[in-house]
């Protein structure tokens, strides 16, 4: 039986020990090791010099991480993805959208009606619930299916480290983690991962900070929202063949514009509650290897595509069925919805959107990728003389950009509304599942609040402000 | 295209090792437990898929796997789980990555802990292999992108490296699936006692530390008999550890040497 004096008498003399070895003993032990691997190393390892040989990773490295070049080339690589996305999903989502919403939907519910269900059953299911993961499938499925992939072979030739290696700098400055360059390259595929990934950070306060900051990353969510908007709004501004470089560089701004924020409420969370130095830390660039291009194809569309689009699809259907619900039930005169929306649309309005984009975001709340689908429905209710689809409250079939742009522009949108969504868009209240995240994560209802609320407090104030210049000029 | 036919071949029961069978994800009942450790980016993560068949994201930067991943393959009639534990540099320091690669190789009781290394990167590598070293009696080196080494006139004399470090070593090229499978036999080596690991252990420390590890250490011996890791715990309770000394505290070390003591080469059935 082990005796409890015996323990303490070991853990005193541990604490004997400690005192008398002094804080170096740490740094010894770690010498003590590099000097054992060194030693083992040499017994073992033969390299043969080869001079003169050419140095294909150093030449890449001085290009991509090049004080001048470096910047720049990530920019461009962004901007090279998105408009790849941007260019490449507008056929396959008006395809899928003819199949699944055109043709599916209206045997769907003739076949609701031919077995006798209630106007009302019919209606949430097949006008709310089906409806809302048809659109969400259609919309979401193309970008994702090309964004994914492009992004993972990136990572997968080694370009990641690089763009953590050109922004480190800047973080430090900021008073962050170097490293926080990587949780935030997680993020633009999704927030909660990119919070987990912050687990990589040692230091509890720049760990705070990399994950309340996080959601500055555009989420796959989003990007759909960014892009479409972006083509009607910012796209149609200029002509045609120009449009599509146009609407990217949009979304590219945007993207910039979230990892500015990103870096200021860094900097002035370092400066306040989080106060502190940044840590110092080594950053290994791995070598680049050619991607694995068929493994990556296939990770990336079963693994991230199908997963996210899922998880989207599993949000939409309730969703789908509180919008068929919320605009087909009246109190009084008005749906519920139309309550709500008159409510809130001064409101709206003050900040360069409406009582329509403020609803879709508390019923997106789950996922952000049900967005864009909400304020059509929405804004097809509230524009009754649109005489478009089979009716008010049914998310209709819509399977090209100029048909949303249509009911969009009917329903008193103009250029600030696209440009303030977008906005907003960036800077609003996490999606669920990231702030369920961000509790996991710290264990503390404090931050979880604060990364809850810091963002969507922002985005009144700046979608306010540009709404108010606007107004000025 | 060449990488078709290589996931057609890593698929065929010809070339699928000693009756390798990928069960994929874990299973309740196993016979033996493998811990995959490994600094950032030396393909551990790609080691895990082709041991069992998961599809787990692998990707070229260092901290992609935060967390744990399990997965199990049965293999001549036993079956294995194996946890992937995210890549670290070492196991001293205090961030999160560190401590559940440390904590599971310490208190999860992995029947064998399989170290990826970057055959390229050798010597910083090395840093980590000996911690691991210090902390299980029990372990395989895989140098992993072998390819890549000999590609940049790197030799490694893989038997001398052996005997240095006590345990096997097994060059590998784990993306193109080569020597998976003597990877595997040298598990079923050490599990079946055929290999008894001699592990390295830390050399050349300062004398007055050496003196210090040695006296707790015999003192840790002595209150539990059997101990084989007498040498990591001094070394963690020296350093303060909180984990540690609570672990001696309430008596979560026992579960440890409970382990080290029924478990000499022989691999337990029904673990829970």
């Amino acid at each position: 039986m082990i005796k409890d004096n015996d323990k303490t008498d070991i853990l005193e003399d541990a604490n004997r020990l400690r005192y008398e070895l002094g804080p170096n003993f740490h740094e010894h032990v770690v010498e003590s090791i590099y000097a054992n691997a060194a030693e083992i190393t040499g017994r073992s390892v033969l390299q043969q010099n080869q001079p003169g040989k050419f140095n294909f990773d150093s030449v890449i490295d001085k290009i991509v991480t090049g004080k001048i070049t470096g910047i720049p080339i990530m920019f461009l690589m962004l901007a090279i993805v998105f408009w790849l996305t941007v260019a490449g999903a507008n056929v396959p989502s008006a395809m899928i959208a003819s199949v699944l919403v055109d043709t599916l939907h209206p045997v769907l519910r003739e076949f609701g009606q031919g077995v006798g269900l209630p106007w009302w059953l019919n209606g949430v299911i097949f006008d709310g619930a089906y409806l809302a993961a048809a659109w969400v499938v259609s919309v979401m499925l193309p970008p994702m299916a090309i964004f994914f992939p492009l992004f993972t072979l990136l990572e997968d030739f080694g370009y990641l480290p690089r763009v953590a290696f050109n922004l480190d700098g800047l973080f430090r400055k900021a008073g962050a983690h170097g490293k926080q360059a990587l949780t935030m390259s997680m993020g633009f595929g999704c927030n909660a991962a990119g919070i987990i990934s912050a687990r990589i950070i040692d230091s509890p306060r720049e760990r705070l900070i990399a994950i309340i900051t996080n959601n500055f990353s555009l989420c796959n969510g989003r990007w759909p929202t960014q892009i479409l908007i972006s083509t009607i709004f910012i796209g149609s501004l200029v002509p045609a063949h120009l449009a599509g470089i146009v609407s990217a560089a949009a979304v590219v701004g945007i993207t910039l514009l979230g990892i500015s924020f990103m870096f200021i409420v860094s900097f002035v969370l370092s400066k306040t509650i989080l106060k502190g130095e940044a840590s110092a830390f080594s950053l290994e660039l791995p070598p680049y290897r050619p991607p694995q291009i068929l493994q990556t194809l296939y990770t990336s569309l079963i693994d991230r595509t199908l997963f996210v689009l899922w998880r989207a699809v599993v949000f939409a259907v309730p969703a789908g069925i509180v919008i068929y619900t919320s605009a087909n039930f009246h109190i009084g005169d008005l749906s519920i919805a139309e309550h709500f929306i008159h409510w809130a649309n001064p409101f709206g309005l003050l900040l360069g959107l409406n009582g329509i984009i403020l609803l879709a975001y508390i019923i997106a709340i789950p996922a952000n990728e049900i967005v864009v689908p909400t304020i059509l429905m929405l804004t097809t209710l509230m524009v009754k003389s649109l005489g478009l689809g089979s009716g008010a409250g049914i998310m209709f079939e819509l399977d090209s950009v100029a048909d949303t742009a249509m009911i969009l522009h009917a329903g008193g949108w103009t250029t600030l509304t696209g440009i303030n969504l977008m906005l907003f868009s960036l800077l609003h209240n996490p999606c669920s599942t990231t702030i369920y995240t961000i509790y996991k994560e710290t264990g503390s209802v404090k931050w979880t609040v604060i990364a809850t609320f810091l963002p969507i407090l922002m985005g009144f104030l700046i979608c306010y402000l540009v709404a108010s210049l606007w107004g000025i000029f | 295209m060449e990488t078709i036919d290589k996931s057609a071949c890593a698929d065929c029961p010809i070339n699928t090792p000693i009756n390798l069978k990928r069960l994929g994800s874990v299973e309740a009942k196993y016979d033996c437990l493998i811990a995959l450790a490994g600094n950032p980016n030396t393909g551990k993560s790609t080691v895990f898929n082709r041991l069992t068949g998961l599809k787990q994201h692998t990707g070229n930067w260092p901290g992609k796997t935060v967390s744990r991943a399990e997965g199990g393959f049965a293999l001549n009639g036993r079956k294995f789980r194996i946890v992937d534990l995210p890549g670290t540099y070492s196991l001293l320091s205090t961030s999160t990555d560190e401590e559940i690669a440390r904590d599971f190789i310490l208190f999860g009781q992995p029947d064998v802990t399989l170290i990826v290394v970057d055959a390229t990167r050798l010597e910083r590598n090395l840093n980590l292999v000996l911690q691991i070293l210090e902390i299980t009696d029990r372990a395989v080196l895989c140098l992993n992108l072998i390819d890549e080494a000999e590609r940049h006139g790197i030799t490694i004399d893989t038997r001398n490296l052996s005997r240095d470090l006590g345990i096997p070593v097994v060059p590998a090229a784990a993306r193109e699936g080569r020597d998976i499978s003597e990877l595997l036999r040298s598990i079923e080596e050490v599990i079946e006692g055929k290999f008894i690991c001699k592990p390295h252990r830390i050399k050349n420390l300062l004398p007055e530390i050496e003196a210090a590890i040695l006296g707790l250490s015999s003192k840790i011996e002595n209150l539990y008999p059997g101990i084989l890791n007498a040498r990591w715990i001094a070394m963690r309770l020296l350093e303060g550890d909180q984990k540690m000394i609570d672990a001696i505290k309430n008596g979560g070390i026992v579960e440890i040497i409970g382990r080290n003591i029924s478990n000499n080469g022989q691999a337990k059935i029904d673990k829970r």
